[in-house]
């Protein structure tokens, strides 16, 4: 029985297709302006790669801030929506059976979710009104700084001191940024320092929910590598990274539709 | 379309439309008080209404903090105030009523219960108030500046109440707290016939006193009915219900309104009536909600979920007492009406320090006390902890609260806004995590 999970986040598009127990396809695909579009259309690829037509698939579920947009809608029709916080959860438990917390940054929210038994969320926490603690922050930074965003992870790591970041807001960070500029400090210690404050935030966010180990870290912001050090010494806890770590919601939600 | 879950029967309140018209009548009685030859004053809801009471039957008031909810309620008009207090040098982080409040004296606008706005505010010939917060002491201060500037000059009177707190029987206060302020109220009426001019009425401060003793005990005895399941109120009608309370607890309207209103919830909870027809959860919450957004309680009912109340709902207006065996229950009435200024004075200085709202500025953990006792014996599901960034006095603590529930094995959702500020609630996005939080509940959508 193959189902299918839909994340709908916002910048990103991401597909699993699940079956038997295994993920049997994946698909990613930016956000255009008609956001239903943009997920029908990678939808109807991912199917064509994947060689499966609509009707083989039993389920679809659809998750994420614009998990609405295809609800019972065609072409996708996904039969059903389910939160990002519980798809997060049921997606991590599937990967990591021993995870009681999980940590989700994404592009423009950061979530902090508490496991209990069965993957069942027990509490959990998101980020107020604010990119600081999400990946648009470093995409934000990244132009600033006129580095690629891909390699402000690589960068940070080359860092030779620690510069402390104090703005709360992502647009007050970046003139602090610019400050940093022109005050000749070197990118990889400023790359260093946008890290460490994102690291900071989330920290902060998800203790206010407690942290238990095993920690799960998933979300587009898991594949940069700049953020894991920060983040595992703020949490002072080993921090366990999934393969694919940016469609572990979608996989939720691909699990939740296997389940009926 | 409602998906397969039980409904149970529901019908409109048939004291709906005198709650309309007792609160258009209020405002509308403020502002025409002087053409009908009477007085005004301006004081907080929390303030001791019942003696200015004793200065005649054409005594008209208006109490600030449902006034700036009223403001708060209407965006616009709300936006309107907020420019106009930051544009006179206040910043954006005080109590959000007070801003809103100020506001309207600065624009020269009232605004009436329906939202119609009119040209110039109307000064109260005195300020009659209580310092329960800071902001309270500085709120009326600014008052009388602002209309001093406009060419007024109001009077002012305010009481000292930081004397503690009775919460049960058991406990009560020392006699020289009480007579600390039954001092004050005495050289208070001192101080009204000479701002007035009129002599005091004591018969009428008695009948008075016993108005909002009454009045305050019959919304307790209201919110009590509200343990039924399913739940015959919902805060979001609670909320304009209990704005009698605040505005008029010591008239005889409030009195027969809370009258007539307690026997019709008894009898939806006789006749199993529901507030929301598909209740499958039952949630409390905490703090004002963000007036602006309301809506929030109708979208919760799309998930079956009805808000029962609150600590601040119930314990606002409502006077509640712990009996012996820890069951929190609607106070008793004191034996006997008061029949002399001294017994009066002392039966409102004690009925009004045992309000549960009080004793939680003095010690959180009575708040989450009170918080448990509430989920337990209405039989809650979990707390919406509103963080409100408008209301230092109600939101302090509130993270200590947080964890007390969650000890307690309570489930919690927080979230941010502002209960007068539209700037700082995020509805999208707290509805958003609110959906996260009813589906890590186990609840789905029921109608669309």
């Amino acid at each position: 029985m193959i189902t299918a999970g839909v994340d709908i986040g916002a910048k990103y598009v991401k597909i699993v297709f699940f079956d038997g127990g295994k993920v049997i396809g994946r698909a990613k695909a930016l956000i255009g302006f008609d956001v239903a579009k943009s997920a029908s259309d990678l939808f109807e690829s991912a199917l064509k790669n994947a060689d499966i037509k609509r009707n083989n698939i039993k389920k679809v579920v659809a998750t994420g801030l614009n998990r609405e947009s295809i609800h019972s809608k065609p072409p996708v029709n996904a039969e059903d929506v389910v939160s990002e916080v519980v798809a997060d959860a049921v997606g991590a438990f599937h990967l990591v059976p021993t995870a009681k917390t999980v940590i989700d940054v994404g592009a423009e929210e950061g979530r902090g979710v508490k496991i209990g038994e069965g993957g069942k969320v027990k509490d959990f926490v998101i980020n107020e009104r604010c990119a600081a603690g999400a990946g648009t922050f470093i995409e934000t930074m990244a132009r600033a700084l006129e580095v690629k965003v891909e390699d402000m992870g690589p960068l940070s790591l080359k860092s030779t001191q620690a510069i402390p970041m104090n703005a709360q807001c992502c647009v007050f960070a970046e003139s602090e940024v610019v400050t940093l500029i022109h005050s000749k400090v070197p990118k990889e210690d400023i790359s260093k320092a946008i890290h460490d404050a994102i690291a900071s935030r989330i920290s902060s966010m998800v203790l206010r929910v407690g942290v238990e180990k095993d920690v799960v870290l998933v979300g587009g912001v898991a594949l940069n590598p700049g953020f894991l050090p920060p983040l595992k010494k703020e949490l002072n806890a080993d921090i366990i990274v999934p393969e694919y770590p940016e469609y572990v919601s979608a996989l939720g939600a691909a699990i939740i539709a296997a389940k009926g | 379309m409602a998906k397969q879950v039980k409904a149970y029967p529901t019908e409109p309140l048939k004291c709906w439309d005198e709650a309309k018209t007792l609160r258009k009548n209020y405002y509308e009685d403020y502002l025409n008080a002087h053409n009908k030859g009477g007085i005004r004053w301006a004081g907080g809801a929390w303030t001791f209404s019942a003696i200015p009471a004793g200065l005649g039957t054409d005594v008209y008031f208006i109490t600030g903090e449902p006034y700036g909810a009223t403001i708060a309620f209407y965006k616009d008009f709300a936006a309107k105030c907020h420019d106009a207090t930051e544009a006179a040098g206040f910043p954006r982080t005080l109590c959000a009523y007070m801003r809103n409040y100020w506001g309207a004296i600065l624009l020269d606008k009232f605004i009436l219960a329906d939202g119609s706005v009119v040209d110039g505010y109307p000064a109260p010939d005195f300020i009659w108030q209580d310092h329960i917060c800071c902001s309270h002491g500085k709120w009326y201060q600014v008052v009388k500046w602002l209309e001093k500037k406009k060419g007024k000059e109001v009077p002012m009177y305010c009481i000292d109440v930081s004397v503690g707190y009775s919460l049960e029987p058991s406990e009560p206060l020392e006699e020289y707290k009480k007579n600390y302020l039954i001092q004050q109220l005495n050289d208070g009426i001192d101080w009204l016939e000479k701002v007035t001019g009129r002599k005091y009425n004591d018969k009428l401060l008695c009948e008075a006193v016993w108005n909002e003793i009454r009045s305050t005990s019959l919304w307790a005895e209201i919110c009590a009915l509200n343990q039924a399941i399913p739940a015959p109120l919902d805060e979001k009608t609670m909320y304009s219900l209990y704005v009698m309370g605040t505005l008029m607890k010591h008239r005889p309207e409030c009195v027969d309104f809370y009258e007539k209103l307690k026997e019709e919830t008894r009898d939806r909870v006789k006749r199993g009536i529901a507030a929301v027809p598909h209740e499958r959860f039952r949630v409390i919450t905490d703090t004002q909600p963000p007036w602006g957004f309301l809506k929030i309680f109708r979208e919760m009912e799309k998930y079956g979920v009805v808000s029962l109340g609150s600590l601040y709902t119930f314990g606002l207006i409502g006077m509640w007492e712990y009996k012996p065996d820890g069951t929190w229950i609607p106070k008793p009435l004191p034996p006997k009406k008061p029949k002399t200024r001294e017994q009066a004075l002392r039966a409102i200085v004690e009925w009004t320090l045992n309000k549960s709202e009080w004793a939680h500025f003095y010690r959180p953990e009575l708040k989450t006390k009170m918080m448990k006792s509430i989920v337990d014996q209405w039989r809650a599901n979990a707390v919406l902890l509103h963080y409100n960034r408008g209301c230092e006095g109600l939101s302090v603590h509130i993270a200590e609260n947080r964890l007390g529930l969650l000890e307690a094995g309570i489930q919690v959702f927080p979230f941010e806004g502002n209960m007068g500020d539209e700037r700082e609630f995020d509805l999208a996005g707290t509805l958003g995590r609110l959906t996260a939080f009813f589906e890590s509940m186990g609840l789905k959508k029921i109608v669309e």
